[in-house]
This record gives C-alpha cells, sequence and structure tokens, in this order.
C-alpha cells in the first residue's frame, strides 16, 4: 500500500504512531504516590505498622486490577488466592520450618499461581454472573476445606507466634513495623513495575480487547480462553505474594483472609479508587483504609457507613472513581496554565 | 478454479427451528458472490456456522481445501477466515488506530508478548496506519472509536477484517445502518477490495448486488433455493416471487 505523500497526511500518520511509542512512558505525577509513600515513613514513624497494612492493600487491589480492570474478568473470590498465599508463608513456618522471608513470598506467589491456573482453567469458561457465582463458590470452598482441617490451619484461632528471619539477614524487625514498611514498599514497587509492563504489552493489550469485546477477539484470532487464563495466574501469584507478606508482618494468620468480606473489600478499594489504570489501586486501598481507621475509631459500630456513603457517592457521581476526579482536576489546571 | 471456501451439506437446528439445511457453497479465489434472501433466511446463521461461532449438526466447511469444521473461531481466523458483523463489534474503548492494531498483533502472534511495550514495533504501526489510509480515514486514527459516527465505525469493522489479510473475507450487510449518503463510502470500499480474496457479501440493496457479486446464492427457509450469475437471478421468474417482489414491488 503507498504511503500518503501529502503533508497533512504524514502529520497525522506521525501523531498517530507517536501516540503509540509513547504512550507507556513514565509520566511526573507517576512518582506521586512513591514520594507520598516514602514521606510517609518521616512523618508518621510510629504508624508503620498500619503503613505496612495499607501497601499490602495496594498490592492485593492491583493483583485485582490486572484482571478486573484490564481482563474485565469480575470476581468476588480473589481472596482465595490471598489467602493460599498468606498460608503458604504460615505452614511453610509451621510445618517445614521456613523462616526466609523473601523466598517465603516467593513460593506464595507461585503456589497461588499454580493454584490460579487450575482454578481460572475451569471457571473462565464463563462470563458474566456465572462466573462471579464461580469464584464466590471456589472462595467458600477454600474457606470450608481450612475449617474442616482447623487442626492444620488454626481455623478461625489461626497460626499464632510466627517468626521469621531477618530481611537479607540483615535488618531485624523491629516494634514499629519500619523494617517492614520498606520491604513491603519494596516489594510492591517491583510488582507494580512488573504488572505495568505488562499492561502497556502487547499481551495487556489483548486483556483490554477482551474486556472491550470478546466477539471480536474470537474473531480476529485471539486465543480468549488461554489470555484469561495466563493473566488470571499472574494476577493470582501477586494477590498469592500480598497474603504472604501479610502473614509476615502480622507473624499470625488466620482464616479470616479468606473471607467473603475480604475479597469484596478489595473490589470495593479498587472501584472506589477507579479500575483500569493501576494508580487507583493505590487511592483507593490508601482512602478505604484510612476511613476504616478513622472511622472506626470515632464509632466502632457505625464506621461502615461512612464507607458506604462514600462509595455511593463515588459510583453515582465518580464513575472513573477517586482517580477519575484527580485526572479531571489535573486536566483542568493544566487548561488553566496554557 | 481453486476453491477458497467450500461448505459441504452444511445443516444445523435449533430444536424443532431447521435454520441450516443442506447448504452447499463454493467460493474460489478472488470470487465475489453474493448471498441474499429474504429476513430470517438464515443468511447471519451461515456466516456464524462458517467462522465457527456456530458448530453445524451435519456437513462439512473446507478452507483451502483443509476440513476446518472442528475448529474454534479463533484458529479459523487464524488461518485466513475473517468477518465483518451485522452490528459493529469494536473496540469501543480503545483508539482506531489500537483497533488495527490489535487485529495485527493477533495475526502476527505478538500479542503473546508481555514484557515489551505495545508501540515498541514500527512495522505494526505503520501497517495499519496504512490500512486506515486506503480506507481514508487515518485522520481518525487517534480518535476512540466510540466518538466516531456510525459511518466511520463501519469503516473501522471492515478495517479490523483486511488487517487479518484474510483469503477469505465474510461481509455481513456492510452499509447496515448507515445513512445513505454515506452508504456510497462503505460500498466503494467493498468494490476496490483486493482481487485475490474472495468475498462473500449479505446484502439487501439489489443494486449492490447486482454491481458487486459475480454470482448469487438465493437462500429462503435455510435452504439454497438457486445459485447463478447476476443476468440468471435476475432473469429468474421464482427468485422475483420470494425475494425481490417484495424489495422492488414498485421498481
Amino acid at each position: 500500500m503507498a504511503v500518503s505523500e501529502t503533508t497533512p497526511g504524514r502529520a497525522a500518520r506521525e501523531r498517530a504512531a507517536e501516540y503509540l511509542i509513547r504512550r507507556h512512558y513514565f509520566s511526573w505525577p507517576e512518582a506521586l504516590p512513591w514520594l507520598i509513600a516514602i514521606a510517609c515513613f518521616f512523618i508518621f514513624p510510629d504508624r508503620m505498622t498500619f503503613g505496612s497494612q495499607v501497601l499490602i492493600m495496594v498490592m492485593f487491589a492491583l493483583s485485582l486490577d490486572l484482571i478486573l480492570g484490564y481482563a474485565g474478568i469480575v470476581t468476588l473470590g480473589h481472596a482465595a488466592f490471598f489467602g493460599i498465599g498468606a498460608y503458604t508463608v504460615a505452614l511453610g513456618f509451621v510445618k517445614l520450618g521456613w523462616s526466609e522471608p523473601i523466598t517465603g513470598i516467593i513460593a506464595a506467589g507461585i503456589v497461588a499461581g499454580i493454584v490460579g491456573i487450575a482454578a481460572g482453567w475451569f471457571i473462565l469458561r464463563y462470563r458474566g454472573l456465572t462466573l462471579l457465582m464461580l469464584t464466590i463458590a471456589f472462595g467458600a470452598m477454600l474457606l470450608e476445606s481450612g475449617n474442616i482441617r482447623s487442626d492444620f490451619t488454626g481455623g478461625y484461632d489461626g497460626l499464632p507466634g510466627l517468626t521469621f528471619d531477618p530481611l537479607l539477614g540483615m535488618f531485624q524487625y523491629d516494634l514499629y513495623g519500619r523494617t517492614n514498611y520498606w520491604y513491603v514498599l519494596v516489594v510492591l514497587a517491583v510488582v507494580f513495575f512488573f504488572v505495568r509492563r505488562i499492561v502497556y504489552s502487547p499481551f495487556g493489550q489483548a486483556l483490554t480487547g477482551i474486556r472491550e469485546n470478546v466477539r471480536r477477539m474470537h474473531a480476529i484470532g485471539s486465543p480468549v480462553h488461554r489470555r484469561l487464563v495466563t493473566v488470571y495466574a499472574i494476577s493470582a501469584g501477586i494477590a498469592g505474594i500480598a497474603g504472604g507478606l501479610f502473614t509476615q508482618t502480622n507473624a499470625y494468620v488466620t482464616l479470616t483472609v479468606f473471607d467473603f468480606d475480604t475479597s469484596a473489600k478489595v473490589m470495593v478499594m479498587l472501584i472506589l479508587g477507579g479500575t483500569g489504570r493501576l494508580y487507583g489501586a493505590f487511592l483507593g486501598a490508601a482512602v478505604y483504609m484510612i476511613l476504616e481507621d478513622k472511622l472506626s475509631k470515632m464509632s466502632p459500630s457505625f464506621w461502615q457507613f461512612g464507607i458506604g456513603l462514600l462509595l455511593v457517592v463515588v459510583v453515582m457521581f465518580a464513575k472513573r472513581g477517586l482517580l477519575g476526579i484527580a485526572e479531571a482536576i489535573g486536566r483542568k489546571t493544566k487548561r488553566g496554565q496554557a | 478454479m481453486t476453491a477458497a471456501l467450500e461448505i459441504d451439506k452444511l445443516d444445523r437446528s435449533f430444536g424443532a427451528l431447521h435454520v441450516t439445511r443442506n447448504v452447499d457453497l463454493t467460493l474460489a479465489r478472488g470470487a465475489r458472490h453474493a448471498l441474499i434472501g429474504p429476513n430470517g433466511a438464515g443468511k447471519t446463521t451461515l456466516i456464524n456456522l462458517i467462522t465457527g461461532v456456530l458448530r453445524p449438526n451435519s456437513g462439512r466447511v473446507l478452507l483451502d481445501k483443509q476440513d476446518i469444521t472442528a475448529l474454534s473461531q479463533a484458529e479459523r481466523a487464524r488461518r485466513g477466515l475473517a468477518r465483518t458483523f451485522q452490528i459493529n463489534q469494536l473496540f469501543r474503548g480503545l483508539t482506531v488506530l489500537e483497533n488495527i492494531c490489535m487485529a495485527i498483533g493477533e495475526r502476527d502472534g505478538h500479542n503473546t508478548n508481555m514484557w515489551r511495550s505495545a508501540g515498541s514495533k514500527r512495522v505494526v504501526i505503520d501497517e495499519a496506519l496504512d490500512h486506515l489510509e486506503s480506507l481514508r480515514i487515518v485522520d481518525d486514527a487517534l480518535k476512540l472509536v466510540r466518538e466516531l459516527p456510525y459511518g466511520r465505525q463501519r469503516l473501522v469493522e471492515i478495517a479490523i477484517a483486511l488487517a487479518q489479510r484474510p483469503r477469505v473475507l465474510l461481509l455481513d450487510e456492510p452499509a447496515a445502518g448507515v445513512p445513505s449518503s454515506e452508504s456510497h463510502l462503505i460500498l466503494d470500499v467493498v468494490a476496490g477490495l483486493d482481487p485475490n480474496i474472495a468475498v462473500l457479501i449479505i446484502e439487501h440493496d439489489m443494486d449492490v448486488v447486482f454491481r458487486f457479486a459475480k454470482e448469487i446464492t438465493v437462500l429462503v427457509a435455510g435452504a439454497v433455493f438457486t445459485q447463478g450469475t447476476p443476468q440468471q437471478i435476475r432473469a429468474d421468474e421464482r427468485v422475483r416471487e420470494v425475494y425481490l417482489g417484495q424489495e422492488h414491488g414498485h421498481g
């Protein structure tokens, strides 16, 4: 096919090509969440245990964003993989004496990922409400299995008193969770970089295609099921790493990690922050956790009302989540300057 | 004459509803074949059977002499069978350019790559832009599909199918839903398709059918009513009765 010789045609081509070529470049606002996370270490040095929990939930929400926000897989059973990761680390210590933290979370990711392949291969043949029900059922089955074998899992009393080796054999854990905070932050950064690569890759584009129009993906020759199982396994692995970190930073674990509540909570966080844009997970998890913390101190029995209200307002008036509001403000100020 | 696509005694029922009855159809390489028939004749069902959206109860589909009846939609597409939909099936939230790159990425197997950035293969982008340029929609490359007027979206629909570099292309009412003032844009594209591609078109506008097609199959109640050249079909009294009479009663 002949390339247009006319100047306007050429300019349009160049502009279009540039857009695709530069789309994945880092932009300055992307540094903001990381700078805030680092600043928090210095501003709230005695709240680092809480801070670590926020970062863990960010990672968990990020894993959900990969499948929900990009591939369009609606799940209310993602706690299954968080729980599998949490128990991989816990049982690894209790049964095998595995106390090295970094290999512990790698194992957590691998085990959760393998379960993700198996579960995904089966349930991702379905879509919509059927899929949603299957994810809930899968989570419930894992929870009940853990309950039946509470001699093994500790049930709802949990497995307390887990201790782990110093990080890299050098850094001891402190009472305020400062070591843990850095540990979780670095793992989150690695995971985030990985997820970001995937999202902007041709594979990530194909996932977006599946979300946008699965019929067309079949028609252009995409092996949709294989793509979905692959990303589901990756997401499960990341949720597993988050679960492993949860066990390590809390030094105990109970079956509540498998609860339906955990699955629902992470979905609320993501929707609150905004789906399909990576940083929605950061904003959503942080706002949810901080609100939960503040509101539950103000009103221990009614704190969920506040979060519920915020969710209703966001879903009704800001369909792109809190991040969508931030983006709109960003665009406005940019236009104001110009 | 080598057959690009052969349909051999294809049959399909939904319960008591017999929608495709023993249909035979052959598309030679570079064919220009129109499929016509009254509403509910099973034209779109036939396309769904050919592309693998539906499975036949019996009969075979052969692409380049290879039996593809047991293959999935995606496998058929990768072997060179492309289609457009009667109602747009596009990636509405993505740009036009990304829509085309998606098809190229699947065709060439790039879309398994998780590590490279999607924009790092300049050849893919350039080819996508070439496709847009040949359909004169390169200026819309960065627009989101959902922001385009319906007529332009129909062109994107065709552009995606062409980006698959098909050997056989099935067009399901390409100008459907497009205002008549713009339909010539789409029909010009159809008329100018690569002569090596075998094309099967479903179309209601008889002027278009007679202008474009070299062969016509008339489908009535799921079965082949008659097949022939445009002259034969035009002269066929029975076709006039079952079909043309309804549409061209005044002409």
